[in-house]
């Protein structure tokens, strides 16, 4: 018996992300996500043994703890359960929690969840409390990231078209994506690069989507995945990373904790060279440059040369690396759920089932979150085949 | 042993602290289930859902606990219980369901399986018992809500079963056993607004007093880790990479270098800056990070990376209120790539 159980990823679902789901209270959306989930594992509530669920702070909606509340409706009475939190980035770190639990032979069987309902939130107001005796922050999320967005553009001398490059290319793969929030027909480059500066080098366009969804999976064994009725995707690697908000030497365009996060994924799913062996690419991105940035974090370009790779259509669709085939978190933006959608998203590719989105062949895929002011990082990397033991 | 309080013979400083009141109106949209229970209790009827195993679960849940299937078969039941256990609330808070003292309880309503928790009007303590029977006080205003039951108030000599007498001059309904309900109702009530509000008290700690401190004399200053040797501006009272405490203190500044920056043109809520402005990050000389400010004193679209600037404090100001252009000549990019 091998040290550790091989995972597979047998059911996906998500909700239709929208700007807001005031038919459905927080339970009847998790809901939804999870029953399309065991719907595509053709499995039913019994035969889950174990709910792993994550979101973004509880300050976001203002239910403190709501996982307790959410038992019955992901039918984990009388079963474990247990809520994640890292941030943005929880979405993610959340299903390596569930992969893990599978791994080592604790549950046969897990389901995994993430949501928000931002629509009944207020991101803003929560990640910016009024601290006594300190300066208040002086621009909103957008004006956190834009000068690190500057000091990329600066570093690596991109040309200040790439953003909207990234804009142009996600909002077109929303379209194929029948989940996605954001369905602009009529985007083009020329309305990206018109829209107006919010955060200057940050435009309008160029920005995420404030989005009411969740992103569901079942994770199980080999033996559960013998069984499932559609392909499996293989987990062949996970890893998470967190580093302080601020620090002296914190790198801010590429930081530590995200190179050696995606280090070790390669390291444990045996991926030498991430820019030929990767077929598809779900990465955070809430603002557009984050994808030339991310690309060096992650290795696929060295540093300072990101922005080629896009600037030269490789993360197009039908690119060599084709980058948040989905959309991306610049098309759907529930924040709890974005990490979860970004490693769905990823399976889908593997499992050949991403419909008009799917990059033909995919066989080994990377989903990507971070959150926080860049410190918490968490990524898997699955394959159509299961992993070498 | 002396007699004497420690605090007397050496009184601990004064420790800096202020209150911190987090509050916001969240808005809930409540599904089918809980719209009909609180549309219901605007119109003095409650209802419950009954699970696939026949128990009845007041309030009604959209899911069955013991099978984790879709549940909707809603049921109206009555307006009177009995206490299954219960706390005296001796001095009520903000915010509670009665302004003077009361009993919480978890009453079992006519015809449920499950208690709801809520206030019981009662006189004291010594009127309050396990088993006693008690009903609905409706709210006279009632919007949607839980708040639309005011309370609960004793109603003894009604065990469950008795016919239900009408309240005189009202049209108090107090069904006995569980009637199915549609659940529908003339406007329904689709969403809620829950108010939150936390009540804290911030004390900043020591570091962060001593940095306040200095600020009071327009000096900024820093702790230096005794490992790596950085300044960090404002202080925390630790390295947060080596992870020892931090006491050394440092000046740093007055000026600084902008590092980076963004333009920003749409106006945020409770901020009274006018836009376009240019928002910072500024190595102040000598400190280990940048720290965030306001820039000033030069047209937005002037301000550039490298920016060699200095602090501007108006009058009665804990920090400064922006930095201005200082004259010096831009700062060469190697001397703060390290800072970005």
């Amino acid at each position: 018996m091998s040290a550790r159980e091989p995972v597979a990823v047998v059911g996906v679902g998500q909700t239709k992300h929208v700007a807001a789901r005031r038919d459905v209270s927080i339970a009847g959306l998790v809901r939804e996500a999870a029953r399309r989930a065991l719907d595509d594992a053709g499995l039913g509530w019994a035969d889950v043994d174990a709910v792993v669920i994550g979101k973004a702070p509880d300050f976001f909606e203002g239910v403190m703890m709501p996982e307790l509340y959410l038992a019955d409706a992901l039918g984990a009475v009388g079963k474990p359960m247990l809520r994640v939190h890292t941030a943005g980035s929880v979405g993610g770190s959340t299903a390596l929690v569930a992969a893990n639990l599978v791994a080592a032979r604790v549950h046969r069987t897990v389901l995994t969840l993430a949501f928000e309902k931002q629509s009944e939130s207020n991101a803003m107001w929560g990640l910016s409390l009024p601290i006594p005796f300190q300066q208040p922050l002086l621009a909103g999320a957008g004006g956190f990231f834009a000068p690190h967005v500057r000091a990329y553009m600066r570093r690596s001398g991109a040309p200040d078209t790439v953003g909207s490059l990234v804009a142009y290319k996600d909002r077109r793969n929303a379209l194929k994506n029948p989940y996605a929030h954001l369905h602009e027909h009529d985007i083009t480059l020329e309305k990206v690069q018109s829209s107006p500066m919010l955060w200057d080098p940050i435009r309008y366009s160029e920005t995420c989507p404030s989005s009411d969804g969740a992103c569901a999976m079942v994770l199980t064994d080999r033996a559960g995945a013998s069984r499932a009725p559609h392909p499996p995707a293989w987990v062949h690697g996970g890893a998470m990373r967190s580093e302080p908000t601020l620090f002296a030497g914190k790198d801010f365009v590429s930081p530590q904790a995200g190179k050696d996060c995606a280090a070790d994924v390669y390291r444990r799913a045996g991926i030498a060279d991430p820019r030929r062996e990767i077929d598809a690419v779900e990465m955070y991105v809430p603002f557009s440059w984050y994808e030339p940035m991310w690309l060096e974090n992650l290795g696929f370009a060295a540093e300072g040369e990101g922005w080629k790779l896009t600037e030269s259509g490789v993360t197009e669709l039908d690119g060599d690396l084709p980058v948040n085939p989905s959309g991306g978190v610049l098309s759907t933006n529930p924040i709890g759920a974005s990490g979860m959608i970004r490693f769905a998203e990823a399976a889908l590719q593997v499992r050949g089932l991403a419909g008009a989105h799917q990059v033909d062949g995919a066989r080994k895929a990377l989903g990507h979150a971070y959150g926080g002011g860049s410190q918490f990082f968490s990524m898997w990397l699955v394959g159509s085949e299961p992993p070498a033991t | 042993m002396s007699a004497t309080p420690a605090s007397e013979v050496n009184p601990a400083p004064e420790v800096l602290r202020a209150p911190l009141v987090v509050e916001f109106p969240f808005t809930r949209s409540l599904g089918p289930v809980q719209s009909a229970f609180l549309t219901g209790l605007r119109e003095r009827t409650v209802l419950g859902v009954r699970t696939t195993g026949g128990r009845v679960l007041v309030p009604p849940v959209e899911y069955d606990p013991e099978t984790a299937e879709e549940i909707r078969d809603l049921v109206e039941v009555g307006a009177a219980g009995t206490v299954t256990t219960w706390a005296w609330n001796p001095e009520p808070r903000r915010g509670q369901p009665l302004a003077t003292p009361f009993a919480w309880v978890l009453v079992r309503l006519d015809g449920t399986d499950t208690p709801l928790l809520h206030a019981l009007d009662a006189p004291g303590p010594d009127a309050v018992r396990t088993g006693m029977r008690v009903r609905v006080r409706w709210a006279a205003e009632r919007a949607g809500a839980i708040t639309d039951i005011a309370c609960f108030e004793p109603y003894e000599d009604h065990d469950e079963g008795d016919p239900a007498p009408a309240a005189p001059g009202t049209e108090e309904r107090i069904a006995t056993g569980p009637r199915s309900h549609s659940g529908e109702f003339e406007d329904p009530v689709a969403g809620i607004v829950a108010p939150a509000r936390l009540d804290y008290t911030y004390t900043p700690g020591r570091a962060q007093a001593r940095f306040i401190d200095a600020l009071a004399e327009r000096r900024t200053t820093g702790e230096r880790c005794p490992s790596c040797r950085k300044v960090y501006v404002p202080p925390r009272g630790a390295c947060p990479t080596c992870g020892i405490a931090t006491s050394e203190q440092v000046e740093v500044g007055p000026r600084g270098t902008v590092t980076t920056f963004c333009i920003v043109n749409i106006k945020a809520k409770n901020l009274d800056i006018e836009v376009p402005y240019v928002y910072a990050h500024i190595a102040l000389d000598g400190a280990g990070l940048a720290l965030h400010g306001r820039i000033g004193g030069i047209p937005y679209d002037q301000v550039r990376m490298g920016l060699r600037v200095e602090p501007v404090w108006t009058e009665g100001g804990r920090h400064p209120d922006h930095y201005r252009p200082s004259g010096e000549p831009d700062a060469d990019y190697d001397t703060y790539k390290e800072l970005l």
